[in-house]
C-alpha cells in the first residue's frame, strides 16, 4: 500500500512535467491545427539554457531558492524567444499552404535543434547543477516526499494556474480562444491573428522550458537528444486529454505519468515506452477526441 | 507484349546488369552501400506515397511496417533459409532463386500487420489517423525489442549459429534496384489505372467519393495493405543488405524521414518520391566533408525547400511520362478534379 502511494506520488511528479510540455502541443494545435514536432526540442533547450545560466551566474556552486527562480525565469525567457523565432521563421511563411508543409518544417526544426545542440553543447550527457539540496521534507510510514518533488509539483501547479488565468481572464487569452475557435472570423473581428499565434508559441515554449528545468532538478542527466521521447509522449498526453483542450493536457499529462510509473513499478520497465502508445491507440479507437475534446461533426 | 515494351524491359535489365557489375568496379564499397540504401529508401518512399500522396490518408508510422518486414525476413533466413541454402550448396543460382522468398515473407507479414492496423484505424480521420499510425509504429518497434528470438535489445545479426558458413547477406545492387523498379511499376499501374482513380477520389473528397459509390473504406484498406507490403519488402531488403538490424533503425524518426520524402517530393507524385528519397538519402553522405555541420545544413535545406516549395519539389506532376501508366487520360481527369 505504501509502495503504491509512493509510486503514485512519483507518477504525479513525473506527470506534471508531461503536462507542462503537453500544454504547448495542445495550445499550438488549438490555434494552428499544427502538430509542432519541434516542441520536444524546445524542452531540451530549456534544460540546456538552465544549465548554462546556472553556471554563468554561479548558482551551480551555491544552491539556493533564489538561484532556482532566476534560472527558471531566464530559461523561460530564452525559450519564449526561441518559440517565437521558430514560429516566425519556419511556420508563418507556410500559413495557408496546407497543413503538411509546416509538419515537415517542424520535423526540420526538430532535427536542426538536435544537431545544433550536439554541435554547440556536445553530444555527451551533462549533469544539471543541483540547484536544491535534496532532502526529505515529509514522511508518512514508508512514503517519503522530497523537497525536489514538492518543488516540481508546486511549480507546475503555479504555472498551470497562471496559464489558466491567462487563457480565461485576459484579453490575450480571449483572443487565443477566439482564434482557436474560428481563426478567419476572429481576424474579421479585429483579432491580430498572427500576433496571437506568436504569443501562443511564446507561452507554450515557456512552459516547456520550465519542464526542462524541473526535469533537470529531479533527473539531472541532460543531453541534446533528451527531448525526443518525452516530447512524443507529452504529445500522447495531449491527445489523451483531448488535443486543443488546456485542462485536457493537464489531466492527460498527469494520467500518463501515473500510468507509466505504475507500469514500471509493477509490470516491466521494458514495456514502459510501449504503454504510452497502447493508451494512445486505445483512446483513439474508443474516444478519438480524448477525455476533454468536443466531438466534431463534418458538414457536407 | 509490344516490341516497344520489350525493348524497354531489355534496356532496364541491361541497366541493372551494368549497375551490378560496373558500380563495384568504379566505386568503393562505401558508395555501393549508399547506392543500396538509396534504392531501399526509394522503395519505402514510393510505398508510402500510395497511402499519403494518392489516397490522402496520413500515415506517420511506416517504419513499423519496415521493421516487421526486416525482422520477419531476417528470422526466415536465419531459422529456415540457412538450412535450405546449406543443403543446396549455396551456389550463385541457388541464392538468386532463394532471395525473393525472404523478401516476400517480409512483405506478407508487414501486409498482415497493415491490415490489422488499417481496419480499426481507418475509422479515424486526418490528424487522428496520423497519430494512431505513429502509435502503432512505436508499439510494433517496442514489441520487437522485447522478443528474444530476434535478438531483443542486442539487435539481430543475419548469421545462423547452426550454419555459420552460410552467407545470408544479399548485397546485390541489381537486386535492390530491381525490387525498387518493380515497386514503382506496381504502384504506378495501381494508381494510374482506371480503378486507381478511386484512390485519388478518396483523397480529393471522401464524402463525395462515397456518394458516387466508391467503397471508400475498402479503397483505404487496400492502399494500406499494398503500401505496408512494399514497406515490408523494403525492410527485408534493408535487413539482407546490411546483415545486421536493430530496432533503433525503425523508430518514429525513420517514419518522419519517410514522410519527409513524400511531402518534399510532392504528395501524389511517384517520381517526386523517388527524387526526394534519392536526394535526402544521398545528401548527408555528400555533406560528410562538413563533419558536424552536415546534419545542420541538411535540416536547414529541408526547411528552406519546404518554405520555397510548399507543394513539394514536383507537386503532383510526374517527371517522366511513366511508360507503364498508359492511362494518361485518367491522370489528367484526376488532376482536373483537384
Amino acid at each position: 500500500m505504501e509502495n503504491l502511494l509512493q509510486q503514485l506520488l512519483n507518477g504525479v511528479t513525473w506527470g506534471s512535467i508531461y503536462a507542462l510540455i503537453a500544454l504547448g502541443y495542445t495550445m499550438v494545435y488549438g490555434v494552428l491545427r499544427l502538430i509542432n514536432f519541434a516542441h520536444g526540442e524546445v524542452y531540451m533547450m530549456g534544460a540546456m539554457s538552465g544549465f548554462y545560466t546556472a553556471h554563468w551566474l554561479g548558482f551551480a556552486r551555491a544552491p539556493s531558492v533564489t538561484g532556482l527562480v532566476v534560472v527558471l525565469v531566464a530559461s523561460m525567457l530564452v525559450c519564449g524567444l526561441l518559440g517565437a523565432a521558430i514560429e516566425r521563421i519556419a511556420y508563418r511563411p507556410l500559413r495557408g499552404a496546407g497543413r503538411l508543409a509546416p509538419l515537415i518544417t517542424a520535423i526540420g526544426v526538430s532535427l536542426l535543434l538536435q544537431n545544433a545542440g550536439q554541435l554547440v553543447f556536445g553530444a555527451d550527457p551533462k549533469f544539471f547543477p543541483p540547484l536544491l539540496q535534496s532532502h526529505e521534507v515529509f514522511r508518512a510510514g514508508e512514503v517519503a516526499v522530497s523537497n525536489i518533488q514538492l518543488t516540481v509539483l508546486v511549480t507546475a501547479l503555479l504555472l498551470m494556474g497562471a496559464l489558466e488565468y491567462i487563457v480565461q481572464r485576459t484579453r490575450f487569452g480571449r483572443a487565443m480562444r477566439a482564434v482557436s475557435y474560428d481563426a478567419p472570423a476572429a481576424a474579421l473581428m479585429g483579432v491580430p491573428v498572427d500576433r496571437v499565434i506568436s504569443g501562443t508559441f511564446v507561452l507554450g515554449s515557456m512552459l516547456a522550458a520550465a519542464a526542462g528545468i524541473l526535469v533537470g532538478l529531479s533527473n539531472p542527466k541532460i543531453d541534446p537528444l533528451m527531448g525526443l521521447m518525452p516530447g512524443l509522449k507529452a504529445f500522447v498526453a495531449a491527445v489523451l486529454g483531448g488535443i486543443g483542450s488546456v485542462p485536457g493536457a493537464m489531466v492527460g499529462g498527469l494520467l500518463l505519468g501515473v500510468i507509466e510509473t505504475l507500469v514500471t513499478g509493477y509490470l516491466s520497465s521494458t514495456y514502459r515506452d510501449a504503454i504510452a502508445f497502447v493508451i494512445l491507440v486505445v483512446i483513439l479507437l474508443f474516444r478519438p477526441t480524448g477525455l476533454f475534446g468536443a466531438p466534431t461533426t463534418e458538414k457536407v | 507484349m509490344s516490341g516497344a515494351s520489350l525493348a524497354r524491359i531489355g534496356a532496364l535489365l541491361l541497366a541493372l546488369a551494368a549497375l551490378q557489375w560496373l558500380a563495384p568496379l568504379a566505386l568503393n564499397p562505401y558508395y555501393v552501400t549508399i547506392l543500396a540504401r538509396i534504392g531501399i529508401a526509394i522503395t519505402a518512399a514510393v510505398s508510402l506515397q500510395l497511402v499519403n500522396g494518392f489516397t490522402g490518408q496520413f500515415s506517420i508510422g511506416h517504419a513499423g511496417f519496415m521493421a516487421l518486414g526486416a525482422y520477419s525476413s531476417a528470422a526466415f533466413s536465419v531459422y529456415l533459409g540457412a538450412a535450405v541454402l546449406d543443403s543446396l550448396g549455396g551456389g550463385g543460382l541457388v541464392r538468386l532463386v532463394y532471395f525473393p522468398f525472404p523478401l516476400i515473407c517480409g512483405g506478407l507479414v508487414a501486409a498482415l500487420a497493415g491490415l490489422v492496423v488499417a481496419v480499426p484505424a481507418l475509422r479515424l480521420r486526418g490528424d487522428y489517423l496520423a497519430i494512431a499510425t505513429l502509435g502503432a509504429g512505436e508499439i510494433i518497434r517496442i514489441a520487437i525489442l522485447n522478443i528474444d528470438a530476434v535478438g531483443g535489445a542486442r539487435g539481430f545479426s543475419l548469421a545462423s549459429s547452426a550454419y555459420p558458413s552460410v552467407d545470408l547477406r544479399f548485397d546485390s545492387l541489381a537486386g535492390v534496384y530491381g525490387v525498387a523498379v518493380l515497386t514503382i511499376a506496381a504502384i504506378a499501374r495501381l494508381v494510374y489505372s482506371g480503378g486507381g482513380l478511386a484512390f485519388r477520389a478518396v483523397r480529393e473528397d471522401e464524402i463525395a467519393a462515397e456518394s458516387l459509390g466508391v467503397p471508400t473504406t475498402r479503397v483505404k484498406v487496400e492502399a494500406f495493405l499494398v503500401s505496408s507490403f512494399f514497406a515490408g519488402v523494403a525492410g527485408a531488403l534493408f535487413a539482407h543488405t546490411e546483415g545486421y538490424i536493430h530496432t533503433n533503425s525503425f523508430s518514429f524518426v525513420r517514419s518522419f524521414e519517410l514522410v519527409a520524402f513524400v511531402v518534399l517530393g510532392g504528395l501524389g507524385s511517384l517520381s517526386g518520391a523517388v527524387l526526394a528519397a534519392t536526394v535526402l538519402t544521398a545528401l548527408p553522405e555528400v555533406l560528410r566533408g562538413l563533419g558536424e555541420w552536415r546534419m545542420i545544413l541538411y535540416s536547414l535545406l529541408l526547411i528552406t525547400t519546404m518554405i520555397v516549395r510548399p507543394q513539394g519539389l514536383l507537386g503532383q506532376r510526374e517527371l517522366l511520362p511513366l511508360p507503364w501508366s498508359a492511362h494518361r487520360g485518367a491522370r489528367r481527369a484526376g488532376r482536373g478534379a483537384a
